[in-house]
């Protein structure tokens, strides 16, 4: 991080209109430092039986491809286009209009314009076009095709993890054409050459031997738990005691590792531990953890469909095993993208367990009555509608709150109002957005999808831009210090976004600041947060006179 | 100049020429004004159907929908029917909105970077409302055109002409759909040169169909407004290829042919071509499936069976370290 320039200087260097002269398939592709993640170890490739591990760096001429690599990827094309409408419609019907080009937060923050969705589509589409369709194998270049030769292979690669399937671009094509998509198929195509990322291949194999993607092993996941429990009687007095793997509890609840793992996730883990004690002791309610799935997260989603079923299928098989009568999800993005709109088809019908229903409020969860899986801000914001919930906001005055929604949770399922429910009944201080980057057109924290390494620092910063530009919006207008959300990856990636671009503000997910707001039963006077800052201490923010609490009203 | 709209350009001024030259100096009046047609219309319906069918060979394996406004999830929460359906009602809704009004377009946003490190997201409605312009107006004059296959002419599309034309100007009356058309055409086209990322992303497949369909409209326009084609026998003609009875009557003019040609050209292009996402619009797996999965199974006809790491296998892994840890096992050391 040390190489690049000040924030506002890098800000200054970019362009949106670099594109004039040369086509862009006369641009060579350079892959350039800063800009890509490491190659994949063969270790963690052997893991899943994936073909062609080995040793291969992206910044050498030769990638120790095998022989027939042309011929791997025209199947593997083929194959795919046979098997998803979706993206046999979209190589078919894009028209070009531009309407995406902008949309995407990788070419607003590089400038580059091959961070188009619409090129990034394109340089599949040109293939496509030459190996499968006529009219371009006959026109060739001006019909916009052009063969497969190593150099298109190598700007696919560097291409295909420069998108972190976001799904905003789609919002706006008139045909919804998803660039997930086509990454998630340019991806799967990599694969079978072995091309995949370490970031996304080591989470993947840790995931499948261990059960998460940190790769803790059953008892130091015990021992990390035990020590926020440590953390929890020291900051509240209370003794919270989860439970792992236990037969025959009521729900078994499973959350990204990520938040087992590093802060700011740490204190969503407490929040939710703060959560699962009180509803225990309030409500007797049996809600157990898992070590075998012991992640949330599914970077499978990020390596091909049938990668994303062998992790996901732990999820059922766990909860099958243990008894219990539906599951409870944790705060993460991807993860609700597998859950909603894959996991029932993956790995399903559910029908060992029951359709959900919150015991303590009679709440029947009639949107996840197949899948049995019931997102943890749905489940609080229910609890906290029916006054199920003892809290106090005041507690979080210390906090001035903006929300940032996270893509998958937004486009790939739609939960928009009820984190700010539950935001607006924890803390008295929320201010939203601008329109334009939240909700359904909220800006990705440019690190998804796989590409949180350190590696590729430049790259995340420059596609955290958008949203980070934004968040200095509200904290230039309102004093915003505080950037909430719902996704395990938010937290882990955005402090070192946050420190380039909007040094003041903080990361916090939505269940640190209940378990904040929480009264607890036996709870000694509560002085500081979870983070141990005073919460006493309102000077720190000064009130804003201008401010009146805004009324949730649906949308 | 770009060679892509260059060549886009030639190729158009060709088939102009060769209708042109063909009718006036070699006397191929039946081949322009029979064969090729017919041939463009079979093109044209063979090959659409040929495409929907080919995409539709392909399963839908997992239900994808770009979620745009509130799912549906608690009772007191206010659901987004139409940008998220939970039900067919919603979907049919949602695309309807799309594909005749093209709602996602009408979301479009222009991102600007100012000085003092703003990043601004300015409504962009022009392409929007040019594209809307065109569509509609290129539907009006498809539909206007009915008059020429089809006798009497029904009392609907001398209505539709009657709006059409009720500015009232020149002899005869000019319709607006046709000007549209073509305003919003050249619009279209113009963008695609100056905005410098719409440049760069355009294919001679983009210009092609775009000087092509400015083509069929000024040859449409010069023969209504100018040349003053024999109208009867236009007439004529065409109702000889619609009942299957083709006849070439004296003195249309070499205008008129290549009038036909380029819509013929238009046509038989058509399914080979981006003018596809007509069809394609309609099977778009982000727009047209309801966001239910998780109250709905959803199949996927090709399901593979995968390997997965059993927790038998975990355990066995792990067993001692877990007893120590003090986890339960299902197995005792």
């Amino acid at each position: 991080m040390s190489k690049l320039p000040k924030s506002d200087e890098y800000f200054s260097k970019i362009k949106h209109d670099k594109t004039s002269g040369a086509e862009w398939m006369d641009t060579p592709t350079v892959i350039r430092e800063g800009m890509f993640c490491y190659a994949a170890k063969p270790a963690s490739v052997e893991t899943l039986g994936l073909p062609f591990p080995r040793e291969w760096n992206p910044l050498h001429e030769d990638w120790k491809l095998p022989e027939n690599w042309k011929e791997i990827i025209h199947k593997g094309f083929r194959d795919r286009l046979e098997r998803f409408r979706s993206f046999k419609v979209f190589m078919d019907i894009c028209v070009r209009c531009g309407a995406c080009s902008d949309k995407c937060h990788f070419f607003i923050g590089t400038g580059d314009p091959k961070n188009m969705p619409v090129v990034r589509a394109e340089l599949l589409r040109s293939v496509y076009r030459n190996d499968f369709t006529k009219v371009g194998k006959i026109l060739g270049k001006l019909g916009g095709a052009r063969e497969l030769t190593l150099d298109v292979l190598k700007e696919w690669w560097y291409y295909m993890f420069q998108c972190t399937e976001c799904r905003r671009c789609s919002v706006f094509c008139p045909y919804g054409i998803d660039t997930a998509e086509i990454t998630m198929m340019g991806r799967e195509l990599l694969n079978l050459l072995g091309l995949n990322i370490d970031w996304i291949a080591t989470p993947v194999s840790n995931c499948y031997k261990t059960g998460n993607h940190m790769g803790i092993q059953p008892h130091a996941f015990k021992d990390m738990l035990d020590f926020f429990v440590d953390e929890i009687e020291e900051v509240t007095g209370v003794l919270v005691e989860p439970q792992f793997n236990k037969k025959g509890a009521d729900i078994l609840f499973i959350t990204p590792s990520g938040d087992v793992f590093g802060d700011p996730g740490t204190y969503t883990c407490m929040g939710y531990m703060i959560l699962l004690h009180y509803l225990k002791v309030k409500y007797g309610l049996n809600i157990t953890w898992s070590t075998y799935a012991s992640e949330g997260g599914n970077f499978g989603l990020f390596t091909s469909n049938e990668v994303m079923k062998r992790l996901n299928a732990k999820m059922y098989a766990e909860a099958k095993r243990l008894g219990v009568k539906w599951i409870l999800g944790g705060e993460c993005g991807h993860m609700w993208r597998v859950i909603n709109q894959y996991m029932g088809t993956m790995n399903g019908p559910a029908d060992f367990l029951e359709e959900p229903v919150n015991p303590i409020t009679g709440t029947k969860f009639e949107n996840a009555k197949s899948t049995k899986m019931v997102h943890i801000v749905e489940f609080t914001a229910d609890l906290i509608k029916h006054g199920k919930l003892d809290l106090d906001p005041a507690r979080n005055d210390h906090l001035k709150v903006t929300f940032h929604d996270s893509c998958n949770p937004a486009r790939g399922m739609g939960m928009l109002d009820e984190p700010r429910y539950v935001i607006k009944n924890v803390c008295n201080n929320f201010y939203e957005m601008p329109r334009n980057c939240i909700r359904e057109q909220t800006f990705c924290c440019g690190s998804g999808s796989g590409l949180n390494a350190s590696e590729d620092m430049e790259l995340r910063l420059a596609g955290g831009l958008p949203r980070a530009n934004a968040v200095k919006y509200v904290h230039d207008k309102h004093g915003v210090n505080m950037m909430a959300c719902i996704c395990a990856i938010d937290r882990a990636v955005f402090p070192p976004l946050m420190e380039y671009w909007v040094p003041e503000v903080d990361v916090t997910g939505l269940h640190e600041m209940v378990a904040n707001a929480l009264i607890i039963p036996g709870e000694k006077e509560k002085t500081v947060d979870l983070r141990g800052e005073d919460i006493l201490d309102k000077e720190k923010v000064g009130t804003d006179e201008f401010y009146t609490r805004p009324s949730f009203s649906g949308r | 100049m770009s060679t892509k709209y260059m060549y886009s350009l030639i190729a158009v001024i060709v088939l102009v020429l060769l209708a042109y030259v063909g009718v006036e100096a070699a006397g191929l009046q039946i081949f322009f004004g029979v064969v090729i047609p017919y041939l463009a219309i079979i093109t044209f319906v063979g090959g659409f159907i040929y495409r929907v069918m080919e995409w539709s060979r392909s399963p839908v394996p997992f239900r994808i929908p770009t979620t745009c406004g509130q799912q549906k999830s608690l009772p007191w929460i206010k659901h987004d029917k139409v940008d998220n359906p939970f039900t067919a009602v919603g979907v049919v809704i949602r695309m309807f909105l799309e594909i005749l009004f093209f709602r996602s377009l009408f979301r479009n946003t222009k991102c600007e970077l100012s000085e003092g490190g703003k990043i601004s997201y300015r409504w962009e409605k022009w392409l929007w409302l040019f594209s809307l312009a065109f569509h509609w107006s290129f539907l009006v004059v498809l539909i206007r055109h009915l008059r020429f296959f089809l006798e009497p002419v029904p009392a609907s599309l001398q209505f539709l002409e009657k709006i059409d034309g009720f500015v009232q100007v020149g002899l005869p009356g000019l319709f607006l759909s046709g000007a549209v058309l073509l305003v919003a055409a050249v619009f279209l086209f113009l963008r695609r040169v100056y905005i410098p990322q719409v440049r760069y992303i355009s294919l001679a497949a983009d210009f092609f169909p775009l000087f092509l369909i400015i083509s069929v409209a000024l040859s449409g326009i010069l023969m209504r407004y100018f040349a003053k084609v024999d109208i009867v026998g236009a007439k004529e003609l065409t109702m000889g290829l619609a009942t299957f009875h083709p006849t070439i009557p004296e003195g249309i003019g070499g205008i008129f042919y290549v009038h036909v040609f380029l819509v013929s050209v238009l046509l038989a292009y058509f399914p080979f071509s981006k003018l596809m996402h007509l069809g394609g619009v309609f099977l778009s797996p982000t727009r047209n499936l309801p966001n239910n999965t998780r109250a709905y199974r959803h199949i996927n006809p090709w399901n593979p069976p995968v390997k997965v790491h059993t927790y038998q296998e975990y355990e066995d892994d792990f067993r001692e370290r877990m007893i120590e840890a003090g986890l339960p096992v299902e197995k005792e050391l």
